[in-house]
Order: structure tokens, then sequence, then C-alpha cells
């Protein structure tokens, strides 16, 4: 295809992204780079019929909005945003790795630190979702392969159901059964033998909250794959190593593993790319007193009246940092595939 | 896997698979239908602190209402808190990204497709790399220019940007899907004397449609199930249902009217439960195309 045809073609599609993929990340970085201005102050003479009179500084909120007016992008701070409390904390995170308290203080000091509260949460749901959901992904789809041609149908159809759900809302549908009152809350409850055990109340139970909440949401996909990659395992090479004895549990070890290993990296890469942004469910269980997550904290930083542009900038340069990393292996390997094609 | 191993099965392992099955459709259906038939009940019902046996045969609903089921819950949300608005708005934002994206999303796909040159490599990889970008972090770049250009709150803003943010993952859709056509078919419509956008139009798209109608159902569900973009770039009165919800939230908590709020989600479930009902076989196709071909 002649190159002035291919741009033809596709121009609409990578203006799109270039103005609203490309320019908001650059914007992002320039906003990272600048903090809110100070108020500008002015010295009032204050007088009371019997105080007599005192100077006091008073905000002037017309010079303030003025200035915010001509320079809206605030004032530079250079890096100084990631570095502050909010952010990598490096100064109190020093501190509290040279005190000499005991490490479980340490641990639950650095907790203190929102930055690191939400980095800990994101990657912990990361790397505990992902394995999981590809498990339970794994034994429905073995399960379902096994059952009779008519039943496969209706039990795809509720599997997909916790996958196509609006996060939002699929969230909320679990928080609202595990609310004290609500089905869930009341039998765990019951069972603990604790009628103050609540998500508000016991960090641990918001997080298994969460953690299952995302093995729920993220198992369909894994199942819906390793289904599809289950009707193409060569029937020949099942029953030959049927024929030379190999059990079931070995035929599954040896043979469907290892023809479903390519499915499960891609799996797995998308699973860690999209569980990296979980964001939804930190709003829809109300979570943000006990776990919160990168996504979370810009998200937080935005709304509100006071919006900390500044701020949310710079998590979102540490968060697409991370998100490069976390994609690093495949771009490498693309990379490697298109260089031996090319030669 | 036939019907001839299946019979060999011992039946301690049948029990397993079937009891197992059983348990994951019960913990993937159950929370839905729980909800749909708890927001027909009163608040101290699907709420209640006494039993939840309340909640299957509506004790406080009876007492309340005089009937099982009330849909007080639903004339709150649809009537009193303008959730019709909020509907209207979804199904504008929805079928607006649908729309764009599939016919830029077609085009590009499709010179992704049949150009054989580098820079279509690099283009697919910088699309990946867009793919994986958190949505709230390119929100964080949006508002400062949007406040600025004063374009932010309304609709045509963020039914562009959830276009340009679904962009990457339909581009990769559907280049695989177009890979699949053979080249021969709009090369020969070239030789009859078709330009290459006569052959794309009258030649590729009439053989293209299973695909577009499943990348059209991904679309449908970005612009369907997005909160981060709709909730930050829309003002109050422009809201989409899953914002609108998570707005009624803090403000319905306090007035006691949780009930509001359940009969919303279970309002915004519906279209996606009829989307699996009719659409089940595209979706499983779609999710294992982007599979095989990575």
């Amino acid at each position: 295809m002649p190159n002035k045809t291919f741009f033809a073609f596709i121009l609409p599609s990578l203006i799109a992204m270039v103005l609203f993929i490309a320019l908001p990340i650059v914007s992002v970085v320039v906003q990272s780079l600048y903090v809110a201005h100070e108020r500008v102050m002015v010295q009032v003479e204050n007088c009371q019929p019997f105080g007599g009179c005192s100077t006091e500084l008073r905000v002037d909120a017309a010079a303030t909005a003025e200035l915010q007016r001509e320079q809206p992008l605030g004032r530079f701070n250079g890096l100084g945003t990631y570095f502050n409390r909010a952010h990598l904390a490096t100064d109190e995170l020093g501190a509290i790795l040279s005190s000499d308290r005991s490490f479980d203080q340490k641990v639950a000091q650095i907790f203190n630190l929102p930055f690191y509260k939400a980095l800990i949460f994101t990657l912990v749901y990361c790397f505990v979702v992902t394995p999981l959901a590809m498990a339970l992904g794994f034994a429905i789809a073995l399960a379902v392969n096994a059952l009779p041609k008519v039943t496969k149908g209706p039990i795809i159809f509720f599997s997909l159901l916790p996958m196509i759900i609006t996060p939002l809302i699929g969230s909320l549908i679990l928080y609202w059964m595990l609310s004290p009152n609500g089905i869930l809350g009341a039998t765990i409850q019951h069972i603990f033998n604790d009628p103050t055990l609540s998500l508000r109340a016991s960090p641990v139970l918001t997080w298994t909250a969460l953690l299952v909440y995302g093995v729920w949401t993220n198992g369909p996909f894994s199942f819906v794959v390793f289904y599809a990659g289950l009707q193409t395992v060569p029937a020949d090479t099942l029953e030959s190593a049927m024929i030379d004895g190999a059990s079931r549990w070995e035929r599954i070890r040896y043979v469907i593993i290892p023809h479903l290993a390519p499915l499960a990296t891609f799996v797995a890469l998308v699973q860690l790319m999209d569980n990296f942004r979980v964001f939804e469910p930190i709003v829809g269980f109300s979570a943000e007193a006990n776990a919160t997550s990168l996504s979370y904290l810009i998200y937080n930083d935005l709304s509100g009246d006071a919006q900390q542009f500044g701020s949310a900038g710079a998590t979102s340069v540490i968060t697409i940092i991370g998100v490069v990393i976390l994609l690093m292996p495949v771009l490498i390997r693309t990379w490697r595939e298109f260089k031996l094609k090319a030669v | 896997m036939s019907d001839a191993v299946a019979q060999k099965r011992p039946l301690a392992l049948n029990a397993i698979i079937y009891g197992f099955i059983v348990l994951w459709v019960i913990l993937a259906a159950v929370p839905f239908f729980w909800t749909v038939w708890g927001s027909f009940k009163v608040e101290a019902d699907f709420f209640s602190r006494e039993s939840w046996w309340n909640a299957i045969f509506g004790t406080s609903t009876t007492r309340q209402t005089g009937n099982a089921f009330t849909g007080a819950g639903y004339y709150g949300a649809w009537v009193l808190r303008d959730f019709w608005r909020a509907a209207g708005n979804t199904i504008i934002v929805t079928v607006c990204v649908t729309v764009i994206s599939l016919t830029l999303g077609t085009l590009g796909g499709y010179a992704l497709a049949r150009s054989g040159r580098n820079y279509a490599f690099w283009i697919l990889i910088a699309a990946l790399v867009f793919r994986a970008m958190p949505h709230i972090t390119l929100v964080s770049g949006y508002l400062l220019p949007f406040f600025q250009l004063n374009i932010w709150g309304v609709l045509p803003t963020s039914i562009i940007v959830l276009v340009a943010i679904n962009q990457p993952f339909t581009l990769w859709m559907l280049h695989s899907f177009f890979l699949s056509i053979p080249k021969d078919l709009d090369e020969s419509a070239m030789v009859d004397g078709c330009t290459r956008f006569q052959a794309f139009r009258l030649v590729i798209m009439p053989v293209m449609w299973p695909g577009v109608v499943t990348t059209g159902l991904f679309s449908f569900l970005l612009g369907y199930n997005d909160f981060a973009v709709t909730a930050m770039l829309l003002s109050a009165e422009n809201q989409t249902m899953v914002p609108k919800i998570s707005s009624f939230l803090g403000s319905i908590q306090e007035t006691g009217n949780v009930m509001y709020a359940v009969a919303a989600v279970v309002s915004a479930t519906v279209p996606l439960f009829i989307l699996v009902l009719f659409f089940q076989r595209q979706i499983v196709s779609g999710l294992t195309a982007g599979a095989v071909k990575g």
C-alpha cells in the first residue's frame, strides 16, 4: 500500500490518539512540575471600638484569582512535588528506615505515607488477583470442557456476567451484600461471632473483599480464553499420552498446560495491565480509609473543590512509569521478533 | 475431550466437576439476582438488621406498603432524582462512541493490516502502550486544558475523549480481523478498476461485518462502563448513568434512600444482561480473537 493511501486511511485515528492520548501525557508531565500559587497576602489594619488597632495578614482573594487567571498552571516547582510527603516522601522514608524501631512499626509508619499505602495495595492487588483469577479461570475451563454440550451455553452466559458488568456497579453490588446489614456481611459477623466486624472497621476484611472482587471479575476472562484454547489441544497428542498410560492429572500437566502456556502469558499481561489501574472498586467499596490505589490517589487529587493538578500530575507520571515497567517484557519480546522478521 | 473420555470418568471426579461448576455459577449469578430481587423491597428488608429472610419474604415491605414488592426505589431514582436524564446521556454517549470508534477504527485497522511497512508496526506498538495507560492519568492531563478552552462538562468532549481512548484497542482488534481476510480479494477488485477506497468499502466491508459487530460490542462496553472519564469530564447535569450512581451514593446515604441507588444499579445492569444474552457468541469470539493474535 503506498504511503499516501496508508496515511489517508489512518489519519483520523492517528489524530485522535495524538491529541487525546499522547498530548495529555505531555500535559501531565508539565503539570507535575508546577504547584498551585501561594495565596496573595495583604496586611490589613483591623480596628475595634475598644480593643485598639491590630494588623493582620489576610488573603487577597481578588489578587489570587488574578494571578491564577494569568498563570493557570501555578508556579514552577521543579521535581519538588515528586519528593514531598504526599508522593515519594524521600525524607520521611529515610527517617523511618534509619530509626531504631521494630520492623512492624516501620511498616506501619510507611503505611501512613499516602503514596506507599496506595502503591503497596496496587501491587498486592495486581500480583494476587492476576494468578488467582487465572487459576480460577483455568479450573472453570477444564470443568466446563468436561460437561455435556447442552449445559455449556447457559454456564458461559452466567460466567460472562461478572466480567461484563460495569466495575463500579459490580463492586457496589458486592459492597451492599457485604455491608453489616447485608446478607454476606451479617453472615460473616455471625461466623466470627463479632458484631462489630465490618468493612469500615476492619482493614483485613476490606482488603480481602477487594481481592475477592478482583478474582470474581477477572476470572471469566481467563476462563473464556483458556476454554477456547482447550478446543485447540491436539486430540492425537492427548490420545497418545493416554496410550502411554498418562493419568488425567499427567495429561493436564504435560499436554494441556504446555499447550496453553502462550495464551497464559497473554492473559497474564492483559490482566496485570488492567489490574494495575484498579480504581472503581475502591470507590464502590468506599475503601479509601483502609486501601487506596495509585489511580484513586489521582482521582482524589482531581475531585473536590481544590483540584491539585501538580500533585495529580506527579502521581500520574509515576503511574505511567510503572505501566511502562510492567510492559517492558512484551515490548522487548515484540522488538526481538520484529528484528528477526526484518533480518 | 470427546464423550468417549467422559464416560470413563470416575464418579467422584464427576461429582467434583459438577459441584465446582454449580458453586461457580452461584458465585457468578447470585449477586445479580439477589440485588434485582432486593431492589423491589424497602431498605429495612434489603439491609435487614434482623435476618436476611426478611429480604426474601419482604416482611417490612408488606408492613410499609401493603404488598411484598414495591417500585418505590425505581420511582425515586428515575422520577425524583432524574435518572432518566442520565440514561438519555448514556445512550447518546455510547451510541456516538461506538459509531465514531468503528468508523475511525475500520479505516485505520484496514490500513495497518494491508501495509507491511515499519511505521505500521510502530503505530501498533504505540497503540499497545497507549492501551495500557490508566484512564485516570490521561484525565488528569485533560482537565486543565479543557478548563482553559472552555469545553469542559459537555457531552461531545467526553465522546471524543472516549473515542480516542478506545482507538488503540479498536485498531488492534480490527487489524487482526482484517488480516484474516485474504489480500487477493481487494487486489482483484483493484485490478478490476476500483480505487483503494472503493475496494475497501464495496468488497472488504461486506465480509467484515462479523468483525465490526464484535469490535463494536467492546467499544459499546467501554463507553458504557467508563467511570473515570465521565465522572471527571461531565458537569452534574450532563452526567451519564455510572457517575450519576456514584453521585447518588454520597447524597442518598445521608437521607436514607439507599434503595434509589440500588434501583439505579439494577436499571443500569439490565442493558448489559440483554447484551450478553444476544451477543454471547460474539463476545466470546472477540475475547479469543484478541488472545490468539495478541
